[in-house]
């Protein structure tokens, strides 16, 4: 087993999971004991859909250092068509901060079922190796809201 | 009066900048001047004036007053404030140097603003006679002399060299900090600059409008004006002719909450806002004729009549340039002038 | 061309077909005109103008006037009825009350743009369309009108006008050559880095004073976000640079699938920031991902963000693009 020292560089990975999907399948990786980093805070909402650009902006603003918006498959949707929606949503935002230069990597959006447990450990694995590798989010960040 | 060759400016500006931080009009890539700190390699702007006015100088746009932090049942209460530096704002305009005196009448009467005191009293103001006034000026209007402006220590540029003068014990004191690149001269020169721009300047646009409607009108005739309702239908509620207003004072303070603590700022607020001024009970101002009327006013009315007739405008001409639909003090003022 | 326009402004005030007109004002200079409504003849011969210096949009003023008693006159230039579409598909303006003459528009003379070429004190100008005059108080001078039109005019996206109850003039055509997109294009090349630099220093110049916000006819909300007191930056300066970019990035993309490009955003600018072209960029993503769409260009479409298909390219499509090292 790997022991972190303190030094290391620990990132801060906010997850927007569906209730439906992801939400269960992150549940499913917890029943099947795989292991994602404790980095990930998952915040759950009724749909993905309902992830509005200021929510991603607001996580960064508060101290994340990388978002991740999980939800049904295209044609999954509880709500039939939500994650659509979300899906152009998410595109036209993540252009336009890769746009502003914001490191792209930082976000992502993965489609996540009730029975992916191990692709939902595996994303969050992934994710958070890449936004380790970026470091600390600097061009996002609000001063203010960082801990001295 | 000193003198100080052309070819000896960046010597002049490297001295000032030794001592203390020199702040200048210099032009941006888009060719709009606003000021920086000098550092070596720095242009003088010879644009007339900055987008932005001087007041950022002693009243910035946003200012940290204080934090919060809670401890138990305790707050505590921080003061950030840190040990202010001396500085110099050099090439003010004689508008924005009047608005200096202007804001003083607000910030440092009882109670004094002791951020914007601090301010005042680390700062050097050198000031820079106008040559080439524009077609938007308008400050001969409230007897501002652009050709010998107010401020600490006065400038004058010529083609081959820079006048300066001192006004005060702060501007001799700035003078005597240089005085081995300076020598003395006469006055031969700046006066010949003087008589011809003055002689531009009477032929400016706007250098024959009259404000004395609303000095012989009463506080209630205008404020009752039907003329309101037309000026102000365009006015889009933004506050561009606020911010870029040289005596516009009016600040908000908020406290934003970073989930640790709390800072409380200081910025700037505009009274064209729909939440200028709002209250517990909602907001007294609800339509934008009374929020453009209340600006107007408070420039030619309200502060006039608290600080023996001196009008709240300079006339520097920001607003009009500015403003999105081209409504402006000006056009207010013709408007009520026409009887 | 002003005195065709006046005649019929004229004529429909007389008939009674209209009770007001919206239209633009001579200022103090040839430059600075005012929207304005007029109600009378003598009003229409005390001010009216239109000319090569009526820039202003009057799009957005309709859906205050629409409400109002009786049926307007209204002068469209061809982007200004683009906004007029986007504003009847939203529900914003009553197309019953409002007459629109379109007016054709060859481009307008931006006087940020004139004075940037080093002319000062401008008293007077005059265009015939091909050469703009300059009275100034230094001596006289003229520009070819093609130097002089701001980011609004210089990349035109048509000359036609999209909806009209009657045309004064000949209808232009549609230009739809990209040039618009040239800016976008050069920024998505550079590196991240410099793309992050050359946000921060325009959006660091912003005084959030608001114009593009509150003369921009997308954004037509009777309540803005951002004038929530809880959303932490409500109307105010901003205290922060991540205040800066949030505010430019919600708006943007507030008004994104909804935008027309009708460049008045940065008309407005007092600090000159080019937010015309984060509002491009969104249009690009647009037309790339999803198909050609131009706001306003008619009253039957879906806007892009309402709509979806179910072959939509993933957001991932982002990580395959250039300029990222």
């Amino acid at each position: 087993m790997q022991v972190n020292e303190n030094k290391e560089f620990r990132p801060k990975i906010v997850a927007f999971c569906c209730n439906w999907c992801s939400y269960a399948g992150a549940d499913l990786a917890g029943t099947n004991r795989l292991n994602y980093p404790v980095d990930v805070k998952i915040i759950r909402v009724p749909c993905s859909c309902r992830v509005n650009p200021m929510f991603i902006l607001r996580a960064f603003q508060r101290g994340a250092d990388g978002v991740i918006m999980c939800g049904c498959h295209p044609g999954d949707c509880h709500y039939t068509s939500g994650n659509y929606f979300a899906r152009r949503r998410m595109t036209l935002l993540f252009s336009m901060l890769d746009f502003m230069g914001i490191e792209r990597e930082r976000t992502r959006v993965e489609w996540v079922s009730a029975a992916e447990g191990a692709k939902f450990a595996a994303t969050m694995n992934e994710f958070v190796e890449t936004v380790t590798k970026l470091g600390e989010n600097k061009r996002l960040e609000d001063l203010r809201c960082k801990k001295q | 009066m000193f003198k100080l060759p052309i070819d000896k400016l960046n010597d002049f500006f490297a001295a000032v900048s030794a001592a203390q931080t020199l702040y200048l009009p210099v032009d941006g890539e888009d060719g709009r001047a606003s000021y920086k700190a000098w550092s070596e390699g720095t242009v003088l702007s010879k644009a007339l004036n900055t987008v932005r006015s001087a007041k950022d100088f002693f009243f910035p746009q946003t200012v940290n007053i204080c934090d919060f932090n809670r401890n138990g049942l305790n707050i505590e209460v921080i003061d950030n404030r840190t040990e202010s530096e001396d500085f110099v704002v050099f090439g003010v305009r004689a508008c924005d140097a009047r608005s200096f005196a202007i804001l003083d009448k607000v910030f440092l009467a009882e109670p004094v603003d002791t951020y914007y005191a601090t301010r005042r009293e680390h700062g050097t103001v050198v000031t820079m006679a106008c040559t080439q006034p524009e077609e938007n000026c308008f400050c001969n209007v409230f007897g501002i002399d652009a050709t010998a402006p107010e401020g600490d220590a006065a400038c004058w540029m010529t083609e081959d060299a820079l006048y300066i003068k001192a006004n005060n014990e702060k501007g001799e004191k700035f003078i005597e900090s240089v005085k081995s690149l300076l020598t003395e001269c006469g006055t031969e020169a700046v006066e010949a600059q003087q008589s011809a721009t003055k002689a531009v300047m009477e032929k400016l646009p706007f250098a024959g409008i009259s404000t004395d409607y609303f000095r012989k009108n009463t506080l209630l005739e205008i404020f009752n004006s039907e003329k309101w309702a037309k000026l102000s239908e365009s006015c889009l509620a933004c506050g561009t002719c606020t911010f870029v207003c040289p005596t516009c004072q009016c600040y908000d303070i908020k406290d934003y909450d970073t989930g640790h603590g709390i800072k409380r700022y200081r910025t700037w607020d505009s009274c064209m806002y729909s939440d200028f001024t709002k209250m517990a009970h909602g907001n007294s101002r609800n339509t934008q004729l009374q929020r453009f009327r209340q600006r107007f006013m408070h420039k030619l009315v309200y502060f006039p009549d608290n600080n023996n007739g001196e009008f709240g405008c300079v006339g520097c001409g920001r607003c009009l340039s500015r403003c999105p639909i081209s409504m402006n003090i000006v056009k207010v003022i013709k408007t009520f002038g026409e009887e | 061309m002003q005195e065709a326009v006046i005649k019929r402004a004229k004529e429909l005030l007389a008939d009674g077909t209209v009770n007001r007109i919206v239209g633009w004002k001579s200022g103090e200079f040839a430059y600075d005109t005012t929207p304005a409504v007029f109600t009378s003849a003598e009003e229409i011969d005390a001010g009216f103008i239109y000319n090569d210096f009526c820039a202003p949009n009057l799009s957005k003023y309709l859906i205050k006037e629409s409400r109002k008693e009786g049926k307007l006159l209204v002068f469209l230039k061809p982007c200004d009825t683009y906004s007029f579409n986007q504003l009847i598909k939203e529900h914003r303006i009553i197309r019953d009350n409002v007459y629109i003459i379109a007016v054709p528009c060859r481009g307008k003379v931006d006087i940020d743009t004139v004075k940037a070429t080093g002319i000062k004190g401008i008293i007077g100008m005059e265009s015939d369309g091909e050469t703009v005059t300059v009275k100034t108080l230094y001596g006289d001078t003229s520009i070819p009108k093609s130097e002089t039109h701001g980011d609004k005019c210089k990349t035109c996206k048509s000359k036609k006008h999209v909806i009209y109850d009657e045309i004064i003039g000949e209808d232009g055509e549609v230009n739809d050559d990209g040039a618009r997109f040239e800016l976008v294009e050069k920024l998505e090349m550079m590196t991240a880095d410099e793309r992050y630099d050359f946000w921060r220093g325009e959006l660091s110049k912003c005084i959030r004073c608001n114009a593009c916000r509150n003369v921009c006819p997308a954004c037509s909300c009777e309540n803005c976000v951002f004038d929530n007191p809880d959303s932490g930056i409500a109307q105010r300066a901003a205290t922060d640079s991540f205040e800066e970019n949030m505010f430019h990035l919600i708006r943007s993309f507030h008004v994104a699938g909804r935008c027309t490009d009708c460049g008045e955003c940065t008309r407005v600018c007092p600090q000159n920031i080019p937010l015309h072209l984060i509002n491009r960029k969104y249009i690009k993503d647009i037309n790339e991902f999803y198909g050609d769409y131009q706001a306003g260009s008619d009253l039957e479409t879906r806007a892009p963000l309402n709509a979806y298909t179910f072959d939509d390219c993933e957001p991932n499509i982002v990580y395959k693009r250039g300029g990222n090292e």
